[in-house]
């Protein structure tokens, strides 16, 4: 690994100010270490977000949960208010990457990553979830911009995530089997506002899959998508799956998340 | 004193494994410690046109860069073909160079053309990247299939064909198919997959100028040989003044047999620079360069009568055997594969042609099973076939084919020196519930999932080998094996083995067999290995060889000790030697109850006088000292086999599949240590139920390896599986004293065939490995386009 | 360059140390517990796995520095006065190691799986154990060896 200055940040402020174009913010470091040691990123600066106060926790408040950005994933897993409030979203924390990672890996370092795969953007989009910046707020549908791409400016910290806990949902990933991101995973959720089928690994961003969602808005059972088909244009194809497969786990997957919630 | 051979007895070497103070290669650091990072070709196939160290040797902490016109400059031998095969038309393969470090060509992603040595490892890290490499980058063969029509690598070496062999006789085969009612064919792929011991392979290299030694600490399944090679091939030192140590190893897997590259660059270079130097492979050095395992494309056809009685094989195979011919790479897919594919079966007529290729891949070697299993996975996926196509039960098939008199003369090679197939099936199939597949089968798709039964029947040739065969096949060594048991004056006992552990519990195993020859109790008993300084020569482990060769090298050294012990206790008892028995630790005289123990024995053997008077408890001419020294040289092989039955639950929307139940029920003659043989089995089953579902090789067109982390090559995990139902029959070989058989590669020799034939039997169609979730949904979902189109 | 205290086993230690130092680096080069082992490079096989004030983190995807002032226990740690942990013992007693490489991170990972389930069942011992992978043993003993120890602890 190249080496770099650590920095440990003691609010956001400053945490903010040390940022440039040649750092990078730890929030658990769960993709950023991995990457640096295999020589695919180097930075002149690590600014750690782990000792600041106040960006770790979980708030139930009447309609929503709101989580800190340096929450764990064990901690959302494990919290009693998220099991009883929004159920899936404790079983997909229980299900990203391991033991270990869900004791390190945070909610904001997996969303300001973005990885292609991961399993919390599709709760964000699924969840009509708010990102809290120490600048503004951003909706989830306007905060994913591409693969490992964010609305996030230099600078820009992630202090927490709110989500809307919705009548149901359910989450369901198929990972892949060596890396067990997932190849594709399927958030559906029934919110205020209509159903969202949020879909991660199979393209290069999470999205919402506008007409699994307007379905089952219509009609929430698993039997109301039997008609659509789902193009397997865009979506991504490699050793582990084609486009072709994704497409149908997208299907498969919506249907069992119907069923699971 | 009870027997300990078949007792579950707690491995001796566990303690310092689970307390972290296990020594490995990478624990090991000098003083004045240097490291070592190799600069590595990113391209398949090139030309090197220039390569500029300049920038590098500034860099800072650098000490040398070495790169591999030093290696021509210091007349550096190439690593070795260990075995040389003969082509059909009687010409001999065809070898390409394959120096150390590259001077002319790189033939693989990860061959090695520089290596940068620092006062750290970042530092070394950092300089190798301002070394610069001028390639000429030519077009890559990649596919096996396609690697003679492809451009040629070397310039000797036309239609990149090492050699083209045959075992066994065409025209017999001929005169058989010419008789058969029935042709099953088949076309096969047997997967490259990549062996992924644990640690990474590593090397530690110390230079002593005083006594103008080598020490190598590396990861090594067989110092000795690897201590020959580096000496006698690659010139690094006189064997005398190369000290080779293989201390803790974690796992090899037929990976670490041998010396790499890295291994004759660190002894060298530790020599020039005279400090020692440290390599450490990180995880995706060891995807790029370590040797890896099968890679055969097959077309095979088996002659039927229509009861389902074998007439004839004939196997057609192209084995990839890589960029170069590694050590064992060119007897892996010949004489350890051609005399296994005709199965567990009488087989009256069969043959073998085997074209080896190069590729611009990593080179293949062994890996558990070596030949075995692709010989195992191609006859066993026949066999199903036939099944099928005859409308015979699979287990009936096999049933009615198997020998039944021993010894059996296999068709191509062996004689099979013991075993009873029948038993071993019939045992199975009660273990496993066969009779009640088609009840679960109903549960399954009560569930909406498919539910598959398969077989698999095996033999296997392992406890390699008997020197003069194995030397007359093309062998450039012999495969005894030494031990050398060592009284020590109090009457404790060092056993040094020329195997080596790196996982099978030799530690235990062997001092099992040392307490219960010797009547020692096993706490006493100390087995060594790893040290080309410390013990006699040998052949290191592979090819389940450790026990049936070594094992039986330990029993004929304390055969040697107890005849010592019996002269000098005759002397000692004042009895004739013929009247001194040995049991349980002690000679007796016979009809008395005069006797000595061994200790004693031992005792007198080292302090041979009594104070005050000229007196010898040793008889005259007896020397002093009980030490014995034995090499082995087996006399057959050793033929374990086995039947084991899978069952699978594949999800016909995904194409996810599951092996829900899997028995084994094997045939290792005597067992040991059923504890540790337990564990070689449920070891060996991962890693063929891993090729058949999960793990693949992938190289993309340019040669690039696209499996190279754990984030693409799926490595078996926990919950990949069921617990597993093991079972054993006992027909003890008669080849050696032990009765024992071997019991390492079993479960990834079985496996593979028994778990393809259990996916095929769920879904109805011939899929190839490994059976991911995509081929299976889409087999599953081309059925029923099929079936609806049929109804 | 950072100075670091951390407690590792019961003893305290200071240092000084590259920003850039991983954890298992600190533990393996600068105070030569090499009981912890590297395997790969994507923070998958858990061979590295040890336990940061209680709980079990990959040592070879954690910076030293990040944990200042936290208490490390290694596999070195586990067993006091000669005698085995629990775990070490079962492992010991149903052959759950072979090799022993993975067998470090293996037994801090599953001591780690006891105190959050005590009585976990093998589908929860072998979904827990996505973040170790061992191949000598085929895990099955492994697994035996944690319900072993569930038992005994």
């Amino acid at each position: 690994m190249k080496t770099f200055n650590y920095h440990s940040a003691k609010d956001v402020k400053e945490a903010s100010k040390l940022s440039s174009s040649k750092s990078a913010f730890l929030a658990g470091g769960m993709t950023t270490l991995p990457s640096m040691k295999l020589g695919l990123a180097s930075y002149n600066d690590l600014i750690n977000l782990k000792n600041i106060k106040n960006l770790s926790g979980i708030k139930v408040s009447g309609k929503t949960i709101k989580i800190g950005s340096t929450t764990k994933h064990a901690e959302v897993s494990q919290s009693k208010e998220v099991k009883k409030a929004i159920p899936s979203l404790a079983a997909l924390a229980e299900g990203i990457g391991d033991p270990q990672v869900r004791n390190r890996g945070t909610i904001g370092g997996s969303i300001a990553n973005n990885d292609p795969a991961a399993d919390y953007p599709s709760a964000c989009i699924a969840l009509n979830a708010v990102i809290h910046t120490n600048e503004r707020k951003i909706e989830a549908e306007k905060f994913f911009k591409g693969m490992f791409e964010t609305a996030l400016k230099t600078g820009e910290i992630i202090e927490a995530v709110e989500f809307e806990i919705p009548k149901k949902s359910n989450y369901q990933k198929y990972p892949n089997p060596a890396s067990r991101y997932a190849i594709v995973g399927v958030y559906v959720a029934e919110c205020k506002s209509g159903v969202n089928v949020a879909v991660t690994g199979a393209k290069s961003c999470v999205y919402n899959d506008k007409n699994l969602s307007s379905a089952l808005s219509k009609n929430f059972s698993s039997s109301a998508i039997d008609g659509i088909e789902i193009s397997s244009s865009g979506m991504n194809s490699d050793i582990h799956a084609s486009a072709e497969y994704r497409a149908n786990m997208v299907k498969v997957f919506t249907k069992k998340a119907v069923e699971a919630c | 004193m009870a027997s300990l051979v078949g007792s579950r007895v707690e491995r001796k070497e566990d303690k310092k494994l689970l307390t972290g103070r296990g020594k490995y290669t990478a624990d090991v650091t000098f003083a004045h410690q240097t490291y070592a990072y190799f600069v590595r070709s990113p391209h398949a196939r090139a030309e090197i046109k220039k390569v500029d160290i300049s920038k590098a040797e500034k860099s800072s902490g650098v000490v040398a860069v070495l790169t591999g016109k030093d290696i021509v400059n210091d007349k550096i031998g190439g690593l070795i073909a260990g075995w040389r095969i003969k082509s059909e038309d009687g010409s001999d393969m065809k070898v390409p160079a394959h120096p150390p470090l590259a001077s002319e060509t790189v033939n693989y992603v990860g061959d090695h053309v520089a290596v940068v040595i620092a006062e750290s490892l970042d530092e070394a890290r950092n300089a190798a990247e301002l070394v610069k490499v001028d390639y000429k980058v030519l077009k890559a063969v990649v596919d096996t299939a396609d690697a003679m029509k492809s451009d040629q690598i070397y310039k000797d070496i036309p239609k990149n064909l090492c050699f083209d062999w045959l075992l066994g006789d065409r025209a017999k085969v001929k005169e058989a198919f010419d008789k058969a009612d029935k042709i099953i064919k088949i076309d096969l792929i047997n997967n490259r997959v990549i062996p992924n011991a644990m640690e990474p392979r590593a090397a530690n290299a110390d230079y002593n100028p005083s006594t103008e030694e080598i020490t190598l600490y590396t990861t090594s399944q067989n110092p000795h040989l690897a201590r020959i090679i580096i000496s006698a091939f690659n010139g690094v030192a006189p064997e005398n003044k190369l000290r080779v140590i293989a201390p803790d190893v974690g796992g090899g897997f037929g990976s670490k047999i041998y010396p790499y590259a890295e291994e004759v660059v660190c002894s060298w270079a530790a020599k020039k620079i005279e400090r020692p130097i440290k390599w450490v492979a990180d995880r995706t050095e060891s995807f790029l360069s370590d040797c890896h395992g099968r890679d055969h494309v097959t077309h095979a056809e088996l002659a039927v009568k229509n009861d389902g009685t074998f007439l004839g094989f004939k196997n057609e195979t192209i084995a990839n055997i890589g960029a170069y011919a590694s050590v064992f790479g060119t007897v892996t897919p010949t004489y350890l594969f051609g005399p296994c594919a005709t199965g567990v079966y009488k087989m009256p007529a069969a043959y073998t042609n085997v074209k080896a290729v190069y590729t611009n891949t990593a080179p293949v070697d062994a890996y558990r099973g070596a030949g075995r299993p692709e010989a195992t996975y191609t006859i066993e996926t026949l066999v199903d076939k036939a099944a099928r196509e005859l409308g015979i039960d699979p287990a009936e098939i096999r049933m009615k084919n198997f020998p039944t008199q021993f010894p059996f003369q296999q068709t191509l090679v062996h004689s099979v020196d013991s075993g009873d197939y029948v038993a071993g099936l019939n045992k199975a199939i009660e273990a496993a519930d066969y009779k009640g597949f088609e009840k679960r089968k109903r549960e399954s798709e009560a569930k909406g999932k498919l539910r598959g039964i398969g077989l698999c029947t095996y033999f296997e040739a392992c406890g390699i080998a008997p020197s003069p065969v194995v030397m007359m096949l093309g062998c450039g060594i012999g495969l005894w094996e030494s031990a050398e048991v060592r009284f020590n004056p109090t009457g404790n006992v060092t056993v040094f083995t020329g195997s080596h552990s790196h996982g099978q519990g030799h530690d235990t195993t062997f001092a099992q067999i040392a307490a219960d020859q010797l009547g020692v109790p096993i706490e006493n008993i100390e087995i060594s290995h790893g040290d080309t300084d410390k013990g006699p020569f040998g052949y290191g482990t592979y090819g389940s060889r450790s026990l049936t060769v070594g094992g039986t090298a330990i029993v004929k050294a304390c055969d040697k000790i107890i005849a010592k012990g019996k002269r000098v206790a005759a002397k000692m008892l004042e009895a004739s030697e013929d009247d001194i028995e040995f049991k349980n630790g002690e000679f007796v005289v016979a009809k008395s109850n005069k006797k000595k123990t061994i200790g004693e024995i031992a005792f007198a053997c080292y302090l041979p006088g009594t104070y005050g008077e000229v007196k010898s408890p040793l008889p005259e001419g007896e020397e002093p000292g009980l030490k014995e020294t034995s090499f082995f040289d087996p006399v057959n092989f050793s033929f374990p086999a086995g039947s084991h039955i899978c069952e699978v639950e594949v999800n016909p929307d995904t194409g996810e599949t599951a092996v829900v139940k899997y028995t084994a029920i094997d045939d290792f003659g005597t067992i040991i240590n059923p504890l540790v043989v337990e564990g070689q089995v449920h070891g060996g089953l991962v890693q063929g139920i891993g090729q058949a579902l999960y793990e693949n090789c992938h190289y993309d067109q340019s040669g690039q390896l696209v499996t190279a982390s754990y984030m693409d090559y799926t490595m078996p995990r926990a919950d990949n599986f069921p617990d597993f139902n093991l079972g054993f029959t006992c027909t003890p070989a008669t080849s050696n004293p032990l009765g024992t058989k071997g019991c390492g590669e079993a479960g990834a020799i079985a496996a593979p065939p028994a778990v393809m034939n259990a996916v095929m039997n769920a879904i109805g169609t011939e899929i190839s490995m490994p059976a991911t979730a995509e081929k299976v949904w889409k087999a599953c979902k081309e059925n029923k386009k099929t079936n609806s189109k049929a109804a | 360059m950072i100075k670091i205290e951390l407690e590792v086993n019961g003893k305290k230690i200071q240092k000084e140390i590259p920003d850039h130092t991983l954890l298992s680096t600190f533990l393996r080069e600068h105070i030569n517990l090499t009981g912890t082992h590297v395997g790969c490079d994507t923070s998958q096989c858990g061979a590295c796995v040890v336990h940061v004030d209680g709980k079990s983190l990959k040592s070879c995807t954690a910076l030293a520095a990040d944990l200042n002032g936290s208490k490390v226990t290694t596999i070195e740690g586990l067993a006091s006065n000669g005698k085995l942990h629990p775990m070490q013992e079962a492992f010991k007693k149903l052959h759950g190691l072979q090799c022993g490489f993975c067998t470090p991170g293996m037994v801090m990972s599953v001591i780690d799986l006891l105190k959050q389930n005590k009585n976990p069942s093998d589908k929860e011992i072998r979904d827990w154990l996505e973040g170790n992978i061992c191949r000598c043993t085929g895990y099955q003993n492994i697994v035996a060896a944690v319900k072993e120890a569930a038992a005994k602890m």
